[in-house]
């Protein structure tokens, strides 16, 4: 394949994606702890310009890879939130109705002067058929966020977010924009990107995706993190945290997804606690703090009845 | 190194990562953008280019590590020789200076003998292995294309000039057995790489249609693997069928209703009505017979239903040998691989009685079927002569929106004995012999799809 990436837009991006190292300690700029298998897919949905599908449990940090992304290339980013009923109409494009009946009235009006002098009605249609239709015309179209990020001339981070929680029917038709990076609109024709976006499509696993999809995307799945990694994320997320507090709440944290749990607690609610603990002065954990708190690691009533009277072994086994 | 990648694709395939062409082209252009140096970058790439879900990439993984294992694994060098004198070749034959691989092993060259056996390899075909039958056969040829045959002349020169050429003797004798453990250990891994996974769906296949109700019961090894197919086979039916369900949601603006409810607003339209195809979920009462000869099939058949919850509104199930309980209680307690064990501690061992089940199931549970409920019985209709209570499936009949009857017996056997069968199935929409999961998948898939409208 000798299709490489567009000069115009490599070069914009170039001093990060000059490689996995650059692309890892540039996120790290940015606030994102990314490991090594993150940063390669990354890199390479870039160099290979096909979209990336980021799976995981909630609160892993798929959404904020997007967000960092954006932040680090300084590219705008354009966010999708799909949903069950979500259509064309609202991911895509959407005609602006009222400007296109304003323009009718318009049009009426100036028919009559424009055509008055017509000496025959054959005349009068050469007429007609000779000015501009502007009824179907770019400028009654209203983009909506597929559309924008395909406009964006510099390029830009696409996140459609969620993608399992859309229809079958909203799938199928993402594939064209996802491969071709274009859309094809009945009244006007196709609509080519000029710079292909940086897409992301994020997935809880609420329903399996169709392989069409799946095949056209790179597939990154990013697990919870080991307590090293989390470790660093909390630094860098909650810059306030002490070096003891962190080992020890991310010790805890870790020890609570080795217990059976109905949700057990991400990054996301590891980074909550540690502000929360901040917030109250903690300089340690102790049980009282723990059992305060525990709400904001832990999302559902039995599991917080689960863990509490735990709270003390929890707590002794991290430190021995 | 193309050869290289569409081997290793292979061996993806066979272990079921499904890599299409256009998925290998992305890889071969991966490849060209981060280069082989970086092992760790490489794998990584590929892995985000190839595997499309959690378990694929546990799968690339293991592929991965013991295909680009054994290139970097040389073959084993002979000891080199010991003491002094001549060269390697002292004392032996003429023809072992000829001798290419002879040269090789007794020099403990490990590189060459290495890509020697890549060479052979490719053109003895070892890659095309597909059952581990042939593995003796292919570590055969795959000696023979090194010219193993060679060697064992040599050896036997060697034997008869006896004197100063016995002890490069042994030491070649050595060399080459090393090389035949490591020819069989090469054909090994190959026929993990590539056979292993075709193996294992021959035997899916297989088990698809093995008899449930086989004598002894079913191996316990198979029951797992059986149990993983139930649930593949039970996934593939609810994506398929919920898919159709988003179909018939869609609709025509319906002209006629809309016009009359505009009535109401003075002719504007103001409500607009859109023709929709209504979608029932089937609701499912299924009612098992557990005794010894059925058990496995009842088995087989909650676990089947109860991993189609995506498409199907409600399922109630029932159990009887002697008297009929409820295990929905059982079956949310325990996971439905041990569920049944569990029921039949309930009320296994009776003797079976068909009348008394259903007169248990007409007073407790009659309420729960309507006419939208399908009812699947499964049960060898054996009654030990005790009345059938035709009667009361009459009444299910007439309620249900379908009663279907599953026989593990084939239909020769129906009616002989003390089996009911025929009189039974008179009051059935379907009656059929279902012994297998191939069978079972149909049957069910023939249910889903009398709720979708055409």
């Amino acid at each position: 394949m000798t299709s490489s990436p567009d000069a115009a837009f490599d070069a914009a991006l170039s001093p990060h994606l000059a490689s996995v190292e650059a692309l890892t300690s540039g996120l790290n700029g940015v606030g994102y702890i990314a490991s090594r298998r993150i940063a390669t897919a990354l890199y390479m949905a870039v160099k290979l310009q096909k979209p990336i599908l980021v799976e995981g449990t909630a609160g892993v940090g798929k959404t904020e890879l997007a967000l960092s992304t954006a932040a680090l290339l300084g590219l705008p980013l354009i966010r999708m939130q799909c949903y069950e009923g979500l259509d064309e109409s609202k991911a895509l494009y959407e005609w602006k109705y009222g400007k296109q009946l304003l323009y009718t009235q318009i049009l009426k009006d100036r028919m009559g002067e424009a055509l008055s002098d017509a000496p025959s009605m054959d005349a009068a249609m050469d007429r007609l058929h000779g000015m501009g239709d502007l009824f179907f015309s770019e400028p009654f179209l209203e983009p909506r966020p597929l559309m924008k990020a395909l406009q964006e001339r510099a390029g830009c981070v696409l996140l459609i977010d969620e993608i399992d929680k859309s229809d079958e029917a909203f799938e199928a038709f993402l594939l064209e924009v996802l491969s071709a990076y274009q859309v094809s609109i009945p009244e006007i024709g196709v609509l080519k990107a000029e710079t292909p976006p940086i897409v992301f499509l994020t997935s809880n696993n609420v329903r399996d995706l169709g392989d069409a999809l799946k095949r056209r995307c790179l597939h990154l799945h990013i697990p919870l993190p080991d307590a090293a990694l989390e470790q660093r994320i909390v630094a860098s997320r909650v810059p306030g945290v002490e070096e003891r507090l962190n080992r020890q709440l991310v010790g805890f944290v870790q020890s609570l997804r080795g217990l059976d749990l109905r949700k057990s607690p991400s990054i996301s609610e590891t980074v909550d606690w540690a502000r929360a603990l901040i917030l109250l002065n903690a300089g340690a954990l102790e049980g009282e703090v723990v059992r305060d708190t525990l709400n904001v690691l832990l999302k559902f009533e039995q599991d917080i009845a689960a863990v509490e009277p735990q709270i003390a072994e929890l707590l002794r086994q991290p430190a021995g | 190194m193309q050869a290289a990648l569409e081997d290793f694709f292979r061996a993806l395939r066979a272990a079921d990562v499904r890599v299409s062409p256009a998925e290998a082209i992305d890889a071969h252009r991966t490849v060209e953008v981060v280069g082989f140096a970086d092992r760790e970058l490489f794998r990584d790439a590929l892995c985000a280019t190839l595997a499309k879900s959690g378990e694929e990439v546990a799968r690339f993984e293991a592929v991965f590590d013991t295909f680009f294992d054994r290139r970097s694994d040389a073959v084993t060098p002979a000891p080199p020789p010991g003491g002094t004198g001549g060269g390697p070749m002292e004392g032996l034959p003429p023809e072992a200076r000829e001798s290419e691989l002879a040269r090789m092993l007794l020099a403990g060259d490990g590189a060459a003998l290495a890509q020697a056996m890549e060479a052979a390899a490719e053109r003895a075909e070892v890659s095309r292995i597909r059952l581990s039958t042939q593995r003796a056969r292919l570590t055969r040829r795959l000696l023979e294309e090194m010219g193993v045959s060679e060697i064992e002349r040599i050896l036997a020169a060697a034997r008869r000039l006896g004197g100063p050429g016995e002890a490069a003797a042994d030491r070649l004798e050595a060399a080459r057995k090393a090389l035949a453990a490591q020819a069989s250990a090469y054909v090994e891994r190959q026929h993990e790489l590539y056979a292993a996974g075709s193996g294992k769906m021959l035997r899916e296949e297989m088990l698809a249609r093995k008899a449930l109700n086989a004598e002894g019961g079913i191996d316990p090894v198979d029951l797992a693997m059986m149990q993983a197919l139930v649930k593949r086979m039970a996934k593939r039916l609810a994506d398929r069928y919920s898919r159709r369900r988003n179909v018939a949601w869609t609709g025509h603006l319906d002209v006629r209703r809309t016009l009359r409810k505009s009535m109401g607003y003075g002719g504007m339209p103001f409500d607009i009505v859109f023709k929709t195809k209504k979608v029932d979920k089937p609701s499912i009462v299924a009612i098992c017979d557990v005794s010894k000869s059925v058990a496995a099939a009842a088995q087989f058949l909650l676990t089947f239903l109860y991993s189609l919850n995506e498409v199907v509104d409600r399922l109630d199930a029932f159990a009887f040998s002697g008297r009929l309980i409820s295990v929905n209680k059982v079956l949310d307690d325990h996971p439905v691989e041990t569920a049944i064990l569990e029921v039949l501690k309930q009320i296994g061992f009776q003797q079976t009685d068909y009348g008394k089940a259903l007169e248990d199931f007409a007073d407790q549970h009659m309420d729960r079927i309507d006419r939208h409920t399908t009812v699947i019985l499964l049960g060898d209709a054996r009654t030990n002569y005790a009345n059938p209570r035709l009667d009361i499936l009459a009444t299910i009949q007439q309620r249900s929106r379908a009663v279907i009857w599953l026989n593990p017996e084939p239909d020769s056997y129906w009616s002989q004995g003390d089996s009911v069968m025929n009189r039974y199935e008179r009051f059935c929409h379907v009656a059929k012999t279902c012994n297998t999961l191939g069978q079972l998948e149909r049957i069910i898939e023939d249910v889903l799809r009398t709720y979708i409208p055409h």
